[in-house]
């Protein structure tokens, strides 16, 4: 089980918790199951969102690895400019 | 999963000169204005006076029929009715509605430019005038104008107008307790203005588009890559139907990194069959691209004698245009960033005026948060007689840090950067009269994405580097440099050119700091894939092992004492045998790259205060910033010092001014105003390097953090000069002076 | 719109065109001649992009019409190297790094080189307020400056 914390704005769609534990072993599995545990934040995570997993923020990729004591923090979409 | 290796460098690190350089101080490099093709049209866009209007109708008939006018385009030429794109298109051509004053309503393409703005001159618009706002405050109080109703998102707390669409929160703790521990708890209201990139390059471009449906396009900006994609989803044609080619690029800083006149460009040529070139004047470029955010921000921090910071709070509102913003969450997070707090809460509001879509400068939405933040550090120290410097460092994020948003920190290097700054004999330089000095940290993300690099090796063992990131400070050498690097060859036996989109897969543009980390660790990666395919071939031809050939110095050479092949064999003799040993070599490499590391800087500023007339100028100024490993240092100083001057205007000049009628009063630059060469001084700069574990190098991004810490660092200064606490930038003479006078 | 013959010389060479009387000489350098070397920043004679020499005169091509050139001496960037040998303010802009994008680049060099004829020995703040009229918006000015005192120098001790 790895433990996902949440962003305080987002925590409403979580049932008001800051930290969720979920059976996932990379970003695609915490993706899809993210909306599957908690519908509601469904749209948030199609809009797009970034992942820290262990202080490394990842956009996209699919089969980065999330070890079970990993430290994963969901965020807003990060680009630059 | 670290990346980063620890060696010796032969040529990153060295201070060598760019491929593109002899062009551009001769005047050759073809910039987006520079290009003509074969019968090529002049377009020019009608833009709408008014700040909020309904447009009735447009009459073109008159523009049309006008001689030597061979296309006249407005909205209804652009069939995309809905989706992602639709705020972009919106932004470029406007809808029924004109939105902010330049905001586009029609373009004409004709044969001379003269023509065309007499065109522009016989279109007729029937507006009907809607009430306006630009003042981020007016916007967000219940009952403003409303610029798109129904967009308000999930989330955003009641009270506001609908203007609020988007709020985000973050932070741990509990701030409440927080403040009971202080000994001292500052709070203050901070604005910024809104400012522009300022590019001295108008945007321009060329479009053509074939009878088939099939389109060129020539164009300045961060990311061919990215105008491609939106052109092709605007026109609802094929990304592979459309080339476009990245022409050199004069400045962006996050402004080119969206459409504003292309896909308007792209229309004209297809309904007047014939290349049409379309160059903004620097009005247009003020009033309808760009601008950044302005902000309202609410700032409330305790601090114990000690110097620890007990709490801190920051409510963020973002002005950022007619559409919807992203700002918020690029201030909301990095605002305490610099810090280890144990209770800490940032909140973020995206506002909607009428004014042009803002577009992403330089780490979006960090500067003003910063300064709001820095400068509540700096007053709660100032009132516990606390060295500001000391305090910093106390409170300083370290390895192993929870960031004020979230995530634990990996190795960077804001501790050194600090260390640095008290080292820095500007710290203990004296001051005279009517001087302050401040200082203030730093923070941005920075960023990877998808990113892809070509490689190969030339029949005379020459290195063709082909990448598809418009270069803007010298990339192409930097990128060079590091496969001359891993190939162990050197520099000048490589050259790296920028793509068009029909040689290159898709690539992110030239933003978030990422080039010199993306495409260089995939320029990397191609080094090594040629180096491997070398060896496989060497292999099979000294009919040994593959471990048996081994990679050195821009050689191969055999370590199979059982071998007669003893003599190495460099690049030349390897391409010269490449035919027979397969074909052609070349190294590619593809990626998603994630893992920029963050970066941290520390800017000192003593500023001078004019007591008559509340002028301000910048006496010394020193930039302090973690590279990672800076690949070609002059580069990552023209970053420091560059972000450092950029940040200098926002702090002191520049200003977006919208008079009562919600035009903008000051589009040009002659009135908005950017630092000139006789406002500053020399701009010291110190590289930290600290490895970035995410990169083979240790690389990591430095273009964007230097533009966070000065508008808090100068505010500092002033603060320190004149015992006014500077609460509104920029800090324009008026503005000092009304509060040296209420003093 | 009338258009005028002109005769001119540029960077040397003579040079006839014809140009609408409203043409800015930037428009005929750019657009007629096809000298894009001189860039437009604001076509308001803010930004210095533009700098040319006019009979041995700094002045942004923005400003002045295309007519204006009649029997005068134009110099603009293109003109600048010898051939293949780049002008010492060239080299030195190369080796100090001092252009980023380098769209101020020709218009600098180009004031630069009027400073230089001028004031061979210039102080820093000389070059500052000599080129307060060109704006770069990538380097913050930095190695410009160090570039232009490093060429004053390098011209001194050997004349071109
Ligand atoms: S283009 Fe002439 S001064 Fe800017
Ligand atoms: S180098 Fe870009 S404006 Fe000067």
């Amino acid at each position: 089980m790895a433990s996902i914390q949440i962003f305080t704005s987002l925590q409403y769609l979580f049932n008001n918790q800051t930290e969720i534990e979920l059976d996932v072993a990379n970003l695609q599995q915490l993706l899809t199951r993210l909306p599957q545990a908690y519908p509601q934040c469904a749209q948030e995570v199609a809009n797009g969102i970034s992942v820290a997993i262990d202080g490394r923020i990842v956009n996209d990729a699919w089969f980065t690895p999330i070890e079970p004591n990993s430290e994963v923090v969901i965020l807003p979409r990060i680009s630059g400019g | 999963m670290s990346q980063y290796k620890a060696r010796k460098f032969n040529v990153v690190g060295q201070r060598l000169q760019r491929p593109d350089g002899i062009d551009k101080v001769t005047g050759r490099a073809r910039y987006g204005a520079d290009m003509d093709a074969a019968g090529m049209l002049h377009a020019k866009v009608l833009r709408s006076p008014h700040a909020h209007a309904r447009i009735i109708s447009i009459d073109t008939s008159a523009a049309a029929a006008l001689p030597g006018v061979m296309a006249v385009i407005t909205r209804a030429d652009f069939p995309l009715a809905s989706g992602e794109y639709i705020d972009l298109l919106d932004h470029c051509m406007a809808g029924d509605r004109a939105l902010y004053d330049g905001h586009a309503v029609a373009a004409v393409a004709a044969t001379s430019k003269r023509l065309a703005k007499q065109a522009l001159k016989l279109i007729k618009v029937d507006y009907e005038l809607l009430p306006h706002v630009t003042d981020i405050e007016a916007a967000i109080a219940p009952g403003a104008p409303v610029i798109h109703a129904g967009v308000v998102g999930r989330g955003v707390p009641k009270g506001y107008s609908d203007n609020v669409t988007r709020f985000r929160s973050f932070g741990h703790g509990d701030i409440e307790a927080g403040f009971q521990q202080a000994d001292v708890v500052v709070e203050r209201t901070y604005r910024t203005e809104a400012t522009h990139q300022g590019y001295i390059e108008p945007h321009a471009c060329v479009a053509t588009m074939g009878m088939d449906g099939r389109g060129d396009l020539w164009v300045c900006t961060q990311g061919h890559f990215a105008i491609r994609n939106m052109c092709a989803a605007i026109l609802g044609m094929e990304s592979a139907s459309l080339r476009v080619t990245a022409s050199e690029i004069g400045g962006g800083f996050g402004g080119k990194t969206t459409v504003c006149i292309e896909p308007l460009a792209l229309a004209l040529a297809k309904k007047s069959g014939r290349a049409v070139k379309l160059v903004m004047t620097r009005d247009e470029v003020l009033r309808a691209t760009g601008p950044t955010v302005s902000t309202l921000m609410h700032v409330k921090l305790g601090m114990n004698q000690a110097g620890r910071i007990t709490a801190a709070y920051a409510q963020l509102f973002y002005q950022s245009g007619a559409y919807r913003g992203y700002a918020a969450d690029f201030g909301a997070m990095p605002a305490f960033a610099p810090y280890a707090l144990e209770n800490v809460h940032t909140e973020g509001f995206d506002v909607m005026t009428n004014r042009p879509k803002s577009a992403a400068y330089r780490a979006p939405g960090a500067p003003p948060a910063c300064y709001a933040a820095e400068s509540a550090i700096d007053e709660a120290a100032h009132q516990l007689g606390l060295d500001p410097l000391a305090v910093r460092l106390l409170n300083a994020a370290r390895e192993g840090s929870k960031s004020s948003y979230g995530p634990t920190y990996a190795a960077h290097g804001l501790v050194e950067c600090l260390q640095a700054a008290q080292q820095h004999p500007h710290w203990r330089a004296p001051l005279g009269e009517n001087m302050g000095r401040g200082i203030a940290a730093g923070f941005w993300f920075n960023f990877g994405g998808d990113t892809c690099v070509s490689a190969f090796l030339n029949p005379d063992g020459s290195i063709s580097v082909s990448e598809g990131n418009p270069d803007i400070g010298g990339s192409r050498a930097s990128i060079s440099m590091m496969v001359a690097e891993e190939m162990g060859i050197p520099y000048e036996q490589v050259r790296t050119t920028v793509a068009d989109t029909g040689s290159m897969g898709q690539n992110e543009p030239t933003h978030g700091s990422r080039v010199t980390f993306a495409v260089g660790l995939a320029a990397i990666k191609s080094a090594r894939a040629i180096i491997a395919e070398i060896r496989h071939r060497l292999a099979q031809l000294w009919e040994v092992d593959i471990d048996s050939v081994v990679w050195q110095q821009g050689c191969a050479s055999c370590t199979d004492p059982n071998s007669e092949h003893k003599a190495p064999m460099d690049l030349r003799q390897v391409a010269a045998i490449a035919s027979n040993t397969g074909g052609p070599i070349g190294g590619h490499h593809e990626v998603n790259a994630e893992g920029a590391g963050v970066s941290f800087g520390v800017h000192i500023a003593d500023t001078e205060v004019d007591p008559q007339t509340g002028h301000i100028s910048i006496k010394r100024y020193t930039v302090i910033q973690d590279a990672g490993k800076a690949i070609q240092p002059d580069y990552v100083e023209g970053q420091l010092q560059g972000g450092a001057v950029q940040g200098i205007g926002w702090a002191l000049n520049e200003e977006y001014i919208y008079g009562e009628d919600g035009r903008l009063q000051n589009s040009g630059f002659l009135d908005y105003r950017i630092p000139v060469a006789s406002d500053l001084p020399m701009i010291d700069t110190v590289i930290v390097e600290v490895p970035n574990p995410g990169h083979p190098y240790g690389v990591r991004g430095v273009g964007e953090t230097p533009i966070v810490p000065p508008l808090a660092a100068v505010a500092n200064a002033v603060t320190a000069a004149t015992g006014v606490r500077q609460v509104h930038l920029p800090m324009s003479p008026p503005r000092v002076l009304a509060g040296l006078q209420a003093k | 719109m009338q258009h005028t013959h002109i005769s001119t010389t540029i960077n040397g060479q003579p040079v006839e065109y014809a140009c609408a009387n409203d043409a800015s000489l930037l428009e005929v350098l750019r657009d007629q001649l096809g000298m894009t070397g001189t860039k437009e920043g604001c076509g308001s004679g803010d930004c210095g992009a533009c700098s040319i020499s006019l009979d041995n005169r700094l002045v942004c091509a923005c400003l002045v019409l295309g007519v204006e050139a009649q029997g005068r001496h134009v110099e603009t960037i293109e003109g600048m190297a010898d051939k293949n040998n780049l002008h010492i303010l060239q080299t030195k802009f190369l080796e100090h790094a001092a252009l980023q994008c380098g769209i101020c680049t020709p218009g600098i060099l180009v004031a630069a080189r009027a400073l230089l004829a001028k004031h061979p020995d210039p102080t820093e703040t000389q070059v500052r307020y000599w080129l307060a009229g060109n704006l770069c918006r990538c380097t913050g000015y930095d190695k410009i400056i160090r570039a232009v005192l490093a060429a004053a120098q390098a011209m001194r001790e050997e004349p071109a």
